[in-house]
């Protein structure tokens, strides 16, 4: 569905990817996992169009992207759910979630969408008219994962989507990323949080420095020994 | 009491008319931290789109100042794409001294074209009628300029709170890449709102036509710098903000002249300007959390 082939990004000077490539297929769970600085937030941005790739080419259900519009790029099935959640915080829940749509010109079926996301997020539906910015933490990561729903995408990109929840909150989060994945959304999630990323994607990448150092099956490396030691706690 | 209700309504049309072009500048901040310096010369050019519609082909006022806003809007719309936008990633103070040019070159070209001579807003756009109520005296000019102002700010509310434009203008103020990353197109949102603060200013020009009875080429600098004021009062970038700004300026202003002395008006407002900036930087309406102008 997508394949990122050897892009290198660069903010002015620094070399923030280098020959970076990845795929993601159809219908899976793919986790991008590596500490801080290594490069994750960047690929996703490199995705959404919000930064442009010196060289290489990012091919979106075979066509290059990698020159689009980042307007364009959610037009085309690609959300993404950003580092820090970024819900417009004084705005309501549900003007939010009507952002998420703004390019869907189907009422009835943006209506429904909002239901769907109310019903999976039912304290959102209780704070619907209250302010973004007035909502906790992880109901912000749950109006960020609403609004990146409501445009029906095929693929959607998530970032770091645990950053600063509880424990208990960052295993909400993850079973309904699970659950969205298995409603048939093709997830690209990008986490610190190794542990968790590994349980429930199909595939990873470790990145390093601007470097995919390691890929496989996510079974295989969360019980492999380097991983272990740098991603797991040993 | 009598007197001072009267200054009050004297000063409700003034700051009608500053509390519309502060829009302008408020909406222009809220989403490319840009203070439009030309926006007084374009408030300028809507009085002169107006006062040539009245004395050259006969309409009314109405559609005078229709006609003024839509040319502006177009303006406004073509000033931000030749001048603003690219230098929409570069420092503030290159777009700022942009727009100090983009203001001069307005004042300059009219001059060029129309000279500096006073023209008189043409009497037959709107008889003067003046009414006596309970010992207030109140005009139809007023009557027609706080109206016509207070139907267009809440169309504006209207539009930025329930329409989808409204609100992805919201959107790309609080934050641009968040938006994008929505769909939304920031350059789209951007001639949006050039267009609907323009159209505001040249609604404006044509009241100041009228409410001064003569326009120049310059006319646009004080109220301009005024309605600034007025913006920065309500806290820049805030639209509740700009309006009650622009109406307690035009208040201040009348009372200042009413009970005190017509010289110091000007003066008031640079006042006004520097204790804010001084006491509350953000504004009456801001967050001590916001970005200093
Ligand atoms: N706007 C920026 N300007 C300059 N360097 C940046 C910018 N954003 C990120 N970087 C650098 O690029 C590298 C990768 O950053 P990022 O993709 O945010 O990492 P991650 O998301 O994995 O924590 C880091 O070294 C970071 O310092
Ligand atoms: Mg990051």
């Amino acid at each position: 569905m997508l394949q990122i082939k050897e892009i290198d990004v660069y903010y002015g000077a620094i070399h923030a990817l280098k020959k970076l490539s990845l795929e993601v297929e159809q219908g899976s769970i793919v986790t991008l996992i590596g500490a801080n600085g290594a490069g994750k937030t960047t690929t996703l941005k490199s995705i959404s169009g919000l930064l442009r790739p010196k060289t290489g080419s990012i091919i979106f259900k075979d066509n290059d992207i990698s020159k689009v519009a980042p307007e364009k790029i959610v037009g085309l099935g690609i959300s993404q759910v950003p580092e820090g959640r970024r819900v417009f915080s004084t705005m309501t829940v549900m003007e939010n979630l009507e952002m998420g749509a703004y390019l869907r010109k189907d009422k009835k079926g943006t209506e429904e969408d909002m239901e769907n996301v109310f019903t999976r997020f039912p304290r959102l539906k209780e704070r619907r008219k209250q302010l973004a910015g007035t909502l906790s933490g992880g109901e912000q990561q749950m109006l960020a994962i609403g609004r990146a729903l409501m445009a029906r995408p095929q693929l959607m990109l998530m970032d770091e989507p645990s950053m600063g929840l509880a424990p208990l909150l960052v295993k909400e989060i993850f079973s309904i990323i699970k659950d969205i994945n298995e409603r048939g959304t093709t997830i690209l999630l990008v986490e610190q949080n190794a542990n968790m990323a590994l349980s429930i994607a199909d595939k990873a990448y470790v990145i390093e420095t601007g470097e995919i150092v390691l890929q496989g099956n996510a079974q295989e490396l969360m019980n492999s020994p380097e991983v272990k030691k740098a991603y797991l706690g040993g | 009491m009598l007197e001072f209700i009267q200054q009050l309504i004297n000063g409700l049309s003034l700051g009608a008319i500053y509390a519309l072009i502060a829009l302008g500048y408020t909406m222009v901040y809220g989403i490319i931290l840009l203070i439009n310096f030309a926006h007084g010369d374009i408030m300028m050019v809507g009085a002169y789109v107006g006062f040539f519609s009245i004395s050259l082909l006969g309409s009314n006022i109405i559609v005078a100042m229709v006609f003024a806003m839509v040319t502006c809007a177009l303006l406004g719309v073509v000033i931000e794409k030749v001048a603003y936008r690219p230098l929409r990633n570069s420092t503030r103070i290159a777009a700022l001294i942009t727009a100090i040019g983009m203001s001069l070159f307005l004042e300059y070209v009219t001059l060029y074209f129309l000279t500096a001579q006073q023209r008189v807003y043409p009497a037959s756009a709107f008889p003067l009628h003046k009414y006596e109520i309970a010992g207030l005296v109140i005009s139809n000019k007023d009557i027609f300029i706080i109206v016509s102002a207070v139907i267009m700010m809440i169309i504006l509310q209207y539009i930025i709170k329930r329409t989808k434009t409204g609100k992805a203008m919201r959107a790309v103020s609080l934050d641009k890449e968040a938006a994008v990353l929505m769909g939304i197109s920031v350059d789209r949102i951007v001639s949006i709102t050039f267009a609907i603060g323009s159209a505001l200013a040249a609604a404006a020009g044509v009241m100041i036509g009228l409410y001064y009875n003569a326009i120049n080429p310059l006319m646009g600098i004080i109220p301009g710098l005024k309605a600034f004021v007025a913006a920065v009062l309500g806290g820049i970038g805030l639209i509740p903000g700009a309006m009650v700004g622009g109406f307690l300026m035009g208040i201040l202003e009348t009372l200042v002249s009413g009970y005190w002395s017509s010289m110091y008006r000007d003066a008031v407002a640079f006042g006004v300007l520097i204790l804010i900036l001084l006491i509350k930087p953000t504004g009456l309406f801001g967050k001590n959390t916001g970005e200093k102008v």
